[in-house]
Order: C-alpha cells, then sequence, then structure tokens
C-alpha cells in the first residue's frame, strides 16, 4: 500500500512498530499492567471503598485479610487495598514527573555536548558528571535537609540525579550520528547546528533513550519507596508504597500482610516497567531492522 | 567430484509467514578446477556459499536433493563433523579482513589457533608454520606482521592474512566470496596472483563468487550466472562472448568501456521470466 | 564554475592534500581518480565546506550573492547512509526548500521525483523501502532540490550493481545535459569517470598525477607511469597459463 501523505506513512510505521511490539508477549503484559496501574490511579475515587487516611484504631486493626479487606488492614485501622489504589497515584505522579524532568534534560545536554564537542562537549560533560558522583539517597538527604521533606522534593532529587545517564546516552548516540553522510547533506543544505540538533539528531537519539528511561522507572519507583521508607518522601498519612512499607515492617512477623501489600505492588510495577522497557528495545532499536 | 550441489534452496521464514527465498535450486558439481558464480546483490550467491560452509544465518532453511563434500552428505552431518570439515578441508574467505578477522587478536595468533583446532602440532611448529604461511601469501616481513593487529595493516595485507590463515590447513575446496571487492585495484590484482598461485600450486577446488563478471570470467574457468536465486547460465569463462542468456548479454553490455564510450549506455531490462528460467 | 589553488588539507600531523590546484569551467566536467588514501574524497569535502583546508583558496562560481549552498551540492557515496533513516523522501527533499523559505515546495518536489525518474509513489516512503539505486536517485534529487550550478560528486555509483550503475550514470549525463551542471567527480574506477568527464585527474597521495582528456585516456596517451599502472590494472586479470 503506498502512503499518499506524510500521515498516512507516519501511520503506516506506528501501526508496523505496534506490531512487532505485540508480538512480544511478555512485552504485551508489561504495556498491560501499566495500563492498569494508570486506570487505577484515575479511577482511585470509585474503585477504593475505603478511606485511605482515616481508620477506626478500635475495631479494625491489624485485620488479616478477609471478605470485607481483601488485604487486610494496617496498624491504623486502615484498608490497605484502598490505600494501594490511591497510593498508584503518588507512584504514577513521581514516575511521570521524573521522566518529564529528567529525559528531555539529558537529552539536550547529551546531543549538545556530542555535536558541538570541544569545550562545550568538556564543559557539558564534567557538569554531568558532578550530578553522576551523588548518589541518590545522599542527595536526597541533602535535599530534604535543605528544603524539608516531602514528595515534591522527592521527585526533585530523583530526577536531578536521573539525568547523567541519559546525557551520556544521547552524547554517544550523537557522536556516532555525527559522523553519518545524510547530517554532511543537511549541513550543505545550510541548516543551522539547531536545526541539525533538533530536526535530526534528536528523533533518532529518542529511540534508545526511551528504552533506557523506561527501564529504569523500577529503579526510580524502588528510590521513591526508598524515601519513603526513610520518612523523606511522602509524608504520612500520605499512603505512598514506599512509606506503607516502612509502617509495616514493625508488624511484618505476626501481620506479614501489612508490608506484603505494597511490597508486592512495588515488584509488579517495577516488572511491569522492566518487561515493557525490554519489548520496547526490540521494536525501536535502530539497527535492528533498519 | 569433490562438491556436488543438486537443487539447493535456501529459504527464511519469516515471523508474518511469507518465505524469503534466497536460493531456488542450485545445482553444479565441482572438481579440482576454478568455479564462479556471478550475481548482482540478492541474486544468492553469496547465500550459496554460505550454505556449502555451513555459516547461512541462523533462521536459515537449507534443502537440497544432494549437497556432499568427498562424498560425505554435508546435510545430514552434525555440527561437529561439519566444524572439523571447516577450516581443515573446506575453507571460506569472505570480503573484507576488517570484519572478518578478530580485531582484539595479533594475527600470528589468530593464524596458531586456526593451524591448533584442526592439527595437533606443537607451539613450536605451530609458530613455524604460521610465519612459512604467511611467506607463502608474499607477505616477507613474517615475524613483524605476525606481531600485529589487524587494524595495523592495509586491506590488501589483512586479505592475504586472512588467505594465510584460511590455507594454513592445506583445504581442499576454498570458497572465495568477492575476495578483493573491498580493494584498490593495483591491490586486487596482487591479491588475485596469490590466490591464483595458492590455487595452483596446491590443487584446490575454488568457488569465487563475485559480482563482477569481467574479473571472474579472468581468474576461473567455469562461470555460473546467478539471478533470483537461481542459475541462468553456465560458461565456459573462455566463451564469454558466447553468452546467450539476455541477462548475462544484459550484464555484459551496460559496464562502461574506456575504448568504447557510449552515451546512453544499454541498460539491463528485467524481464519476468528470467525469474523462472 | 569552480577554481582551486594551494588546496592543502591537514589532519592533525598528516597531510591529506598537498597543495592542489583544479579548474572546472562551466558545464564542464573533471573527474578525480586514485586510490584510496590518494586524498580526492577528501578534496571534494574540502570544496564545499565540509572541511576546514589548512591553506588554499576556492572558488565557486555563479551568482555571488547566493549562499554557498545553492552554488554546490555533494551527491554522497554510500546509498545506505546518506539518507535520513526516519525521514519519509518527502521530507528529506523538502528540507532545503524549507531551510532557504523557498516556496511551492510540493510542485517543486514532485517535478524533482520526475527528473530523477522516480514515481510519485515513492515520495513517502522511508528509505529501508527503497534499493540501492533508488536511493542513489533520492541522493541526486535531493542534491539538485536547490538548483546548484556545481555538482560535487563523491563515488555515487561505486555502491551499486553494475547494471543499477548504468542506468545512474546515464540520469547523471542527461541531468547535465539538460541542466548545463558542472561536475566535479571522483571515483576509482576509470571506465565510469571518463563515461561522464571530459577531463581526468589522477591523484597520489595528495598530489595531483598528471591530468588527462578522456580520449587520451581512451587511447592510451598518458605521461605518467602511474596512470599507466592504474589503466593497465582496470583491465583485470591476467592468468599465468
Amino acid at each position: 500500500m503506498t502512503p499518499a501523505s506524510r500521515h498516512q506513512a507516519a501511520i503506516a510505521r506506528v501501526k508496523k512498530g505496534w506490531q512487532a511490539f505485540a508480538r512480544n508477549r511478555l512485552a504485551l503484559t508489561g504495556l498491560m499492567l501499566i495500563a492498569l496501574l494508570a486506570a487505577t490511579a484515575l479511577l482511585a475515587p470509585w474503585l477504593a471503598t475505603f478511606d485511605p487516611t482515616q481508620g477506626d484504631l478500635q475495631t479494625t486493626r491489624l485485620l488479616a485479610p478477609s471478605g470485607t479487606h481483601w488485604l487486610g488492614t494496617d496498624d491504623q485501622g486502615r484498608d490497605i487495598l484502598s490505600r494501594l489504589i490511591w497510593g498508584s497515584r503518588i507512584t504514577l505522579l513521581i514516575v511521570v514527573l521524573v521522566a518529564v524532568l529528567a529525559a528531555p534534560l539529558g537529552l539536550l545536554v547529551g546531543t549538545a555536548a556530542g555535536f558541538f564537542g570541544g569545550w562545550v562537549d568538556a564543559l557539558l560533560m564534567r557538569l554531568t558528571d558532578i550530578f553522576l558522583a551523588f548518589p541518590r539517597l545522599i542527595l536526597a538527604l541533602a535535599l530534604a535537609a535543605a528544603l524539608g521533606p516531602g514528595i515534591e522534593n522527592a521527585v526533585l532529587a530523583i530526577a536531578l540525579t536521573a539525568w547523567p545517564p541519559y546525557a551520556r546516552l544521547a552524547r554517544a548516540e550523537t557522536l556516532a550520528l555525527r559522523q553519518a553522510d545524510y547530517i554532511a547533506a543537511v549541513k550543505l543544505a545550510g541548516a543551522s547546528s539547531s536545526r541539525i540538533l533538533l530536526r535530526h539528531i534528536m528523533p533518532l537519539a529518542l529511540p534508545s533513550l526511551i528504552v533506557r528511561v523506561t527501564l529504569d522507572m523500577a529503579g526510580i519507583i524502588l528510590t521513591a519507596a526508598g524515601l519513603g521508607f526513610l520518612g523523606l518522601g511522602a509524608q504520612p498519612p500520605s499512603p505512598e508504597w514506599g512509606a506503607m512499607i516502612a509502617g509495616g515492617r514493625a508488624f511484618v512477623l505476626d501481620q506479614w500482610w501489612v508490608a506484603a501489600g505494597p511490597g508486592a505492588a512495588i515488584f509488579v510495577v517495577s516488572l511491569a516497567f522492566n518487561l515493557l522497557g525490554d519489548g520496547l528495545r526490540d521494536v525501536l532499536d535502530p539497527k535492528g531492522s533498519e | 567430484m569433490m562438491l556436488e550441489v543438486r537443487n539447493l534452496r535456501v529459504s527464511y521464514p519469516q515471523r508474518d509467514g511469507r518465505v524469503i527465498e534466497a536460493v531456488r535450486g542450485v545445482s553444479f558439481s565441482l572438481g579440482r578446477e576454478r568455479l564462479g558464480i556471478v550475481g548482482e546483490s540478492g541474486s544468492g550467491k553469496s547465500q550459496t556459499g554460505r550454505a556449502i560452509m555451513g555459516l547461512s544465518a541462523a533462521g536459515a532453511c537449507i534443502e537440497a536433493e544432494a549437497l556432499s563434500f568427498d562424498g560425505q552428505d554435508l546435510l545430514q552431518m552434525n555440527e561437529v563433523a561439519r566444524r572439523r570439515l571447516r577450516g581443515s578441508r573446506l575453507a571460506m574467505i569472505l570480503q573484507d579482513p576488517k570484519y572478518s578477522l578478530n580485531p582484539v587478536a595479533r594475527i600470528g595468533a589468530q593464524i596458531v589457533e586456526t593451524l591448533r583446532t584442526h592439527r595437533r602440532v606443537s607451539t613450536q611448529e605451530a609458530r613455524q608454520r604460521m610465519l612459512a604461511s604467511l611467506r607463502e601469501v608474499g607477505i616477507e616481513d613474517a615475524e613483524r606482521v605476525a606481531r600485529l593487529y589487524p587494524h595495523e595493516v592495509s586491506g590488501g595485507m589483512g586479505q592475504r592474512v586472512m588467505i594465510a590463515m584460511m590455507t594454513i590447513c592445506e583445504p581442499e575446496l576454498l570458497i572465495a566470496d568477492e575476495p578483493t571487492s573491498a580493494l584498490d585495484v593495483t591491490v586486487q590484482l596482487q591479491v588475485l596472483a596469490v590466490l591464483d598461485r595458492l590455487v595452483r600450486e596446491r590443487g584446490m577446488g575454488l568457488v569465487f563468487v563475485s559480482h563482477d563478471l569481467r574479473l571472474v570470467a579472468s581468474f576461473c574457468d567455469r562461470i555460473l550466472i546467478m539471478y533470483a536465486g537461481r542459475v541462468v547460465e553456465t560458461l565456459d569463462s573462455g566463451r564469454l562472448h558466447e553468452a546467450r542468456h539476455p541477462y548475462t548479454r544484459g550484464l555484459l553490455d551496460c559496464l562502461p568501456r574506456l575504448d568504447a564510450p557510449r552515451h546512453p549506455l544499454p541498460t539491463l531490462q528485467r524481464e519476468e521470466a528470467w525469474r523462472h528460467a | 564554475m569552480l577554481e582551486v589553488k594551494g588546496l592543502r588539507v591537514r589532519f592533525g600531523d598528516f597531510t591529506a592534500v598537498h597543495a592542489l590546484d583544479l579548474t572546472v569551467g562551466e558545464g564542464q566536467s573533471l573527474g578525480l581518480v586514485g586510490e584510496s588514501g590518494s586524498g580526492k574524497s577528501t578534496v571534494l569535502r574540502a570544496i564545499c565546506g565540509l572541511l576546514k583546508p589548512a591553506a588554499g583558496a576556492v572558488r565557486i562560481g555563479g551568482d555571488a550573492a547566493l549562499p554557498l549552498s545553492r552554488r554546490v551540492q555533494m551527491v554522497f557515496q554510500d546509498p545506505y547512509g546518506s539518507l535520513h533513516p526516519r525521514q519519509t523522501i518527502d521530507r528529506m527533499l523538502g528540507e532545503p526548500l524549507a531551510i532557504h523559505g523557498i516556496g511551492d515546495a510540493d510542485r517543486r518536489v514532485r517535478e524533482m521525483l520526475d527528473a530523477v525518474a522516480l514515481g510519485q509513489a515513492f515520495r513517502y516512503r522511508y528509505p529501508h523501502e527503497l534499493s540501492g539505486g533508488q536511493r542513489q536517485r533520492v541522493a541526486i534529487a535531493r542534491a539538485l532540490m536547490l538548483q546548484p550550478q556545481l555538482l560535487l560528486l563523491d563515488e555515487p555509483t561505486s555502491a551499486l550493481d553494475a547494471s543499477v550503475q548504468a542506468e545512474v550514470l546515464n540520469l547523471l549525463d542527461s541531468l547535465r545535459r539538460e541542466r548545463g551542471l558542472s561536475y566535479l567527480m571522483v571515483s576509482h574506477d576509470l571506465a565510469v569517470v571518463t563515461h561522464l568527464c571530459e577531463r581526468v585527474m589522477v591523484m597520489r597521495q595528495g598530489r595531483e598525477v598528471e591530468t588527462v582528456s578522456a580520449s587520451q585516456l581512451a587511447a592510451a596517451q598518458v605521461g605518467q607511469d602511474y596512470t599507466r599502472a592504474l589503466m593497465v590494472a582496470a583491465e583485470g586479470f591476467r592468468r599465468e597459463a
């Protein structure tokens, strides 16, 4: 079928990519799970049957999983399932914010460094190195100490430590692409450096970056959970999954469900992102088919 | 007959059900002679050579009525037996030494490795034989070159190293897949001279795969012309001008000639019928 | 159309081109022949500005008011590497027009696809859907979008099959005659170069060996031994009986 316009060509291309992706059952599973996460977050008010922040200390404290409370209740008498459902909003927020902050920054810095070379490259890469040198949790601690604890600061801390590897990746891709004849051709046509970077190089560096970010998501969720565990992320009574595990730590031997619920949720979502990322890599890797 | 190929078919089944047929029924036999296989990209010439060696890409489906070397059925052979043949009795030279030599091993070490895979020799003797093989291909300064890495030598020398490595075990059949296409014109002649001498002195059978019809005609005894996975014509190289198939004639005509300028150049009009020749 | 004097190109310590002079008249074509390492491709890149020469002057004719990109363009060697893998043919041909704010892009792209004998069906396809010969036609079309008078050709057919090469050579030939273009063409193949060019300069290790006319080459009236060696090599292998 001959495409008759730019639109048709783009749509045909996306369709082919989707078909290639969908052939991978595991990747499709990952995608479904993430879609489920998004749906849960969106429909939280209607899905959660109990109040996530307020519980009855007298009657519903530390109840085992049952017909009414599918995942049991925690030490504050709150239904764990409802908390997980509301907490999915926080997880999704963290994931999206970090991706939106860190990925474009890394892409911009990396492609600029790779394309211009010289002192621009040196400057940007040393800047990258500085941020790369900080372990996430330590930086989060520092930010929490400086700005106070809270989910926004946690997100900022994670994003600030997440972008350097993306910059490195984008730079590596750009260095290889820079030599290509098609870049020389568009330079010869009189394109400015910014035009070449934005319209010709970045679209090519994007696929591997997307894969990398997706695979990173699992780690980001775990880091956020870790921060929550340390009390630096979302503050009580916010139902952030990591904080929930921390809360359940004291009861893990007798009332295992308090920590197991959020633990399983984190595991499933991290796994889903990993599967999705692997599937994306098989489809988006330009060396593969084209 | 050293090599017997009858109705060789190489196909690649795709995930969506289609099947890409690279070789569609090629037959020939080879004694101690030089056979050239000529075709353009997509003709299946390289796939034929690789199928004989057992080096087809993953996912290849290889069938034939007969595919035998020295009476042994290559299709029925298990991988262990195939590997024993490869390098010691059946060898292959590839196009670009940049990609076919191990970039992180010294040249001498790579040649020795090939030798010791197939022959029981002491370290001392292996080294002596390796140096001798380098000298055989015209590399006088063998000791020095043996210590170099592949990226430190020129294309022509790299190809000679490849020839040395592939012939050190004195194979009976050599398949050369575009051995000089990546080289400069003057270097091509040098490498071909080395190949010519080796094949002559050792009485090797040679299958020379190339897109260059004239080159193959000047080097080989017989030529197979391949198009779309099939052999469309077989010629003695001395009788190139008597070629009858329109594809062969087209190939001969469409090359620009220094002494006979033609404007415009005659071009090939591909006929659907050629696919079913 | 093109005047080069004393061109010197260096890569660090290594001098790729030593003090080269050459000229190409209007509507004329010059071939650069040599083996790898002769510096011939480097000369092309230095002329169009992709490489900065260490010394020498390059003067390109045509309307001096026009920017360089509208006076000289290049066709690259590798059809598999000279087209952006994620852009449609339409986008690639329209890009030079967009950069210079030239309107009427739709008509121009359509006409150029016809001029290089690629049907309109190819307009919205991606490079990986095209064969080597088709990609090279796109490369030629792209080079001509800005209507330059001088075209630099870097081994435009060496990666193509013989039959496809003939078609592309014919196309280049007719385009030159129709549009009065000047060509500076690099090749390692003497026959290909003499097909398109009236004059041929033989290069070796960054220097000119000699410049002859195509007819002189055809009649083997050459001065230098190196040129003779190249011609002999081009004839092919001679088997010892």
